[in-house]
């Protein structure tokens, strides 16, 4: 699905990631976990092209193709996905026309007619279900007004319409409490199938609980550290992330 | 958050054409460059026009000579050499009579066409449209004017108007806007060549849409095209307004009147898609669009309610404004006005209550791209006796980039101490997260800025008329392609 080699990247002239070697297979679900400052966020942003980033060094295939020569919504017509640890605000754009926009992008890049009013609308209703998306959040402009639980739950909303195959959820649980925490991964939880892969970017282990990763990943310093399987995200939960460093 | 990359896609985007800028060459009788009262006669008789018409227009231009070119806007206007402007231009066959549509050139009907506008009835969009299709000085075509008498409502050129119905005419022109009102008023009223003349009578509705669309063609021509609208007692028109012009390395002049009178009870809709030609990238060319538009609503409980979608011209000076004389009358206004590049606009409106309890509303949405500069001016004048009269406005404005310009002026001039006056203004920029996140969902970049744009001024674009809306909507996105750095 996903590979990683060599990867640097920097933002303004300072490099943040020095060499990451990632590979993430059909299916599978990876946590990247790692403190503050350590190039999690940069990682998942160099990998959706936000241009404010640039890539110094070493290649991203996705599914085969040249993930960095793409636009970022070519990237997104391919199956990526990102759910944004600050979603923005659009005001004055209702999440039906927003959404439609979108979906019907994606449509056009595979070669597929839009979808009819009717249809797309009854596509909403059913993701919303799914999600357990307020529907009249989903009337509202695009994430205006809306908490950080609701703006969260509009991410896993936006994942569940555009079907996407590799997501990547960063920082999904920050600002969260426990419930809203549980009915996210819930909704992640559903939309996973043994033919999509999902990246979780998380500081802490506790989103973990709820998404059960196949691989734990450290991100230290922009280099992967150390991988293992679902205990070492316990065991940093228990013992921090100093003893890595060394 | 900025990088080279995007600037470069930013600015390939921002070369988008001008898709009305083509010329059509058809024969025209011009009066040549310059302006004098001999010319000023000279329009009038090529017009064939009565004695106190050629006063008005003498009066005017006497009136015009003893003024200077207003210089209080927000605006940087090139000195504009009035002598090197054409002020008569008409592309008609010159054996034109009362003309039917086999004596128009084809060149003019197929130019009609190519800007969507059908001139055969047969074509007309469905719910029906009438069409006033003016071309540099002359109205060439009106659509439906028969279906129309039938119901008494009168729709044709002003010029045929000035013929055919002389005393309203004479009653109604200049009431609202004097010759004496502004320089470019004066200016108009001394050249006027022609523009729509609309009379709905009492207690009609009129049954579809009138429009007006105006084409400047000719090379070094100005356009001075003068419309007057009256709704007598219970009537209500819908009224539209379109403008295009091809693309030209010299600035042309454009100097509008549009008067609207209103008697008890009736109502004028007047929705205005205004398109000239904004000029290239590096800022030549382009229409100077100097335009006096003005409502009275006389009667009581009447109400005239401006839409403008202002997406074209080098620079625009315009205020549609409403008199509100009759007690419990209404005035409103709604605008969007887009810049980029190098274009200039100083847009806005007035609202003088006399009467008591009228009311009024103001909604403006600015947006500014490249290196443009967009201002609202706004007046709210309340008179003495305008017992409890009030005002809501709101004045939001967009930017684009940050080497544009956003400006409010608004000016309120309180008499009446039970008014009600509000006022509430916002400035935004589209920021780089939020197009980067349409990126992300698979929208691209020009898209998102559509999309991001409409949704500001979905407001004032749902008090279009449904084919004009979906037309400024795909303007708006248009317009500003690829102008976010």
């Amino acid at each position: 699905m996903l590979k990683i080699e060599n990867l640097h990247a920097s933002i303004a002239g300072k490099e943040i990631l020095k060499g990451i070697n990632l590979t993430v297979g059909e299916g599978e679900v990876h946590a990247i976990m790692g403190p503050n400052g350590s190039g999690k966020s940069t990682l998942s942003n160099v990998l959706v092209g936000h241009p404010a980033y640039t890539v110094t060094e070493g290649t991203v295939t996705f599914r085969g193709k040249d993930l960095l020569g793409m636009t970022p919504e070519d990237r997104s017509h391919e199956g990526l996905f990102l759910s944004f640890q600050y979603p923005v605000e659009i005001p004055g754009v209702s999440m039906t026309t927003f959404m439609r926009t979108a979906v019907n992008a994606q449509r056009t890049y595979r070669g597929l007619p839009p979808l009819e009013a009717a249809d797309f609308l009854k596509l909403m209703r059913e993701k919303r279900a799914l999600v357990g998306l307020d529907s009249k959040l989903a009337n509202r402009s695009v994430n205006e007004g809306f908490s950080g639980g609701e703006k969260k739950r509009n991410e896993i909303y936006q994942m569940a319409m555009l079907e996407p195959l590799l997501s990547i959820l960063d920082e999904t649980d920050s600002g969260l409490d426990i419930d809203a925490l549980r009915i996210v991964a819930e909704g992640v939880n559903k939309l996973h199938t043994p033919q999509n892969s999902v990246i979780v970017i998380t500081h802490y282990q506790r989103l973990l609980n709820y998404i059960r990763p196949d691989v734990v990943h450290v991100l230290y310093a922009g280099r992967i550290v150390k991988t293992g399987g679902p205990e070492l995200a316990q065991e940093l939960e228990e013992r921090g992330y100093d003893w890595l460093k060394g | 958050m900025k990088s080279d990359e995007s600037n470069k896609e930013i600015r390939q985007l921002t070369e988008e054409k001008y898709k009305y800028g083509f010329t059509t060459d058809v024969a025209t009788d011009i009066i040549g460059p310059g302006l004098s009262e001999e010319v000023v006669r000279l329009i009038s008789s090529k017009k064939g026009e009565p004695e106190w018409l050629l006063d008005f227009r003498l009066k005017a231009y006497r009136h015009w000579l003893t003024m200077t070119c207003p210089t209080w806007a927000h605006l940087t206007i090139p000195p504009i050499d009035f002598q090197a402007i054409s002020y008569y231009a008409d592309p008609r066959r010159k054996a034109a009579g009362p003309h039917s549509l086999d004596d128009i050139d084809p060149a003019v009907m197929k130019t009609f066409d190519k800007l969507g506008i059908p001139l055969e009835e047969r074509l007309a969009l469905s719910g029906g449209m009438a069409v006033d299709a003016v071309m540099d000085s002359v109205s060439v075509k009106t659509t439906f004017k028969e279906t129309l008498k039938e119901k008494g409502i009168i729709f044709c050129s002003i010029s045929e108007a000035v013929r055919e119905y002389p005393d309203l005419v004479r009653q109604y022109l200049g009431s609202v806007v004097s010759y004496r009102d502004n320089f470019y008023a004066a200016l108009n009223s001394a050249v006027f060549s022609d523009g729509s003349f609309v009379y709905i009578p009492k207690g009609v509705r009129c049954p579809m849409e009138l429009s007006t669309y105006f084409r400047i063609n000719a090379a070094g021509t100005g356009q001075f095209e003068r419309t007057l609208i009256v709704a007598d007692d219970d009537a209500y028109v819908s009224y539209l307004e379109g403008c295009t012009a091809p693309m030209r390395d010299e600035n042309q002049l454009h100097a509008a009147i549009v008067e609207i009178v209103v008697l008890d009870r009736a109502e004028v809709k007047y929705s205005t898609v205004q398109n000239w030609y904004p000029g290239d990238a590096e800022g030549r060319g382009g229409v100077y669009n100097f335009v006096t538009k003005r409502g009275h609503c006389r009667g009581v409980n009447s109400k005239i309610s401006w839409t403008q979608v202002e997406t074209g011209s080098a620079i625009t000076w315009k205020y549609p404004s409403c008199v509100l004389s009759g007690d419990n009358s209404v005035g409103e206004f709604y605008s969007v006005a887009v810049t980029n590049h190098h274009q200039q606009a100083d847009t806005g409106t007035k609202m003088i209550h006399l009467g008591r309890n009228t009311r009024s509303t103001i909604i403006s949405k600015g947006i500014s791209a490249g290196r443009s500069s967009n201002a609202y001016r706004g007046l709210v004048r309340v008179g003495e006796k305008a017992d409890g009269a009030r005002n809501y406005s709101q004045c939001d404005s967009l930017l684009l980039g940050d080497q544009c310009g956003a400006h409010t002026f608004p000016y309120m001039d309180i008499h009446n101490e039970t008014a009600v006056v509000e006022h509430e203004a916002t400035t935004s920029k589209i920021s780089e997260d939020q197009l980067f996140y349409c990126n992300q969902r698979g929208i691209p970049t020009e898209d998102a800025i559509g999309l991001i744009v409409n949704g500001y001024a979905k407001e004032v674009l749902n008090k279009l008329p449904m084919e004009f809306a979906v037309e400024a909507q795909k303007l708006l996105s248009v317009s500003l392609e690829g102008s976010v750095g």
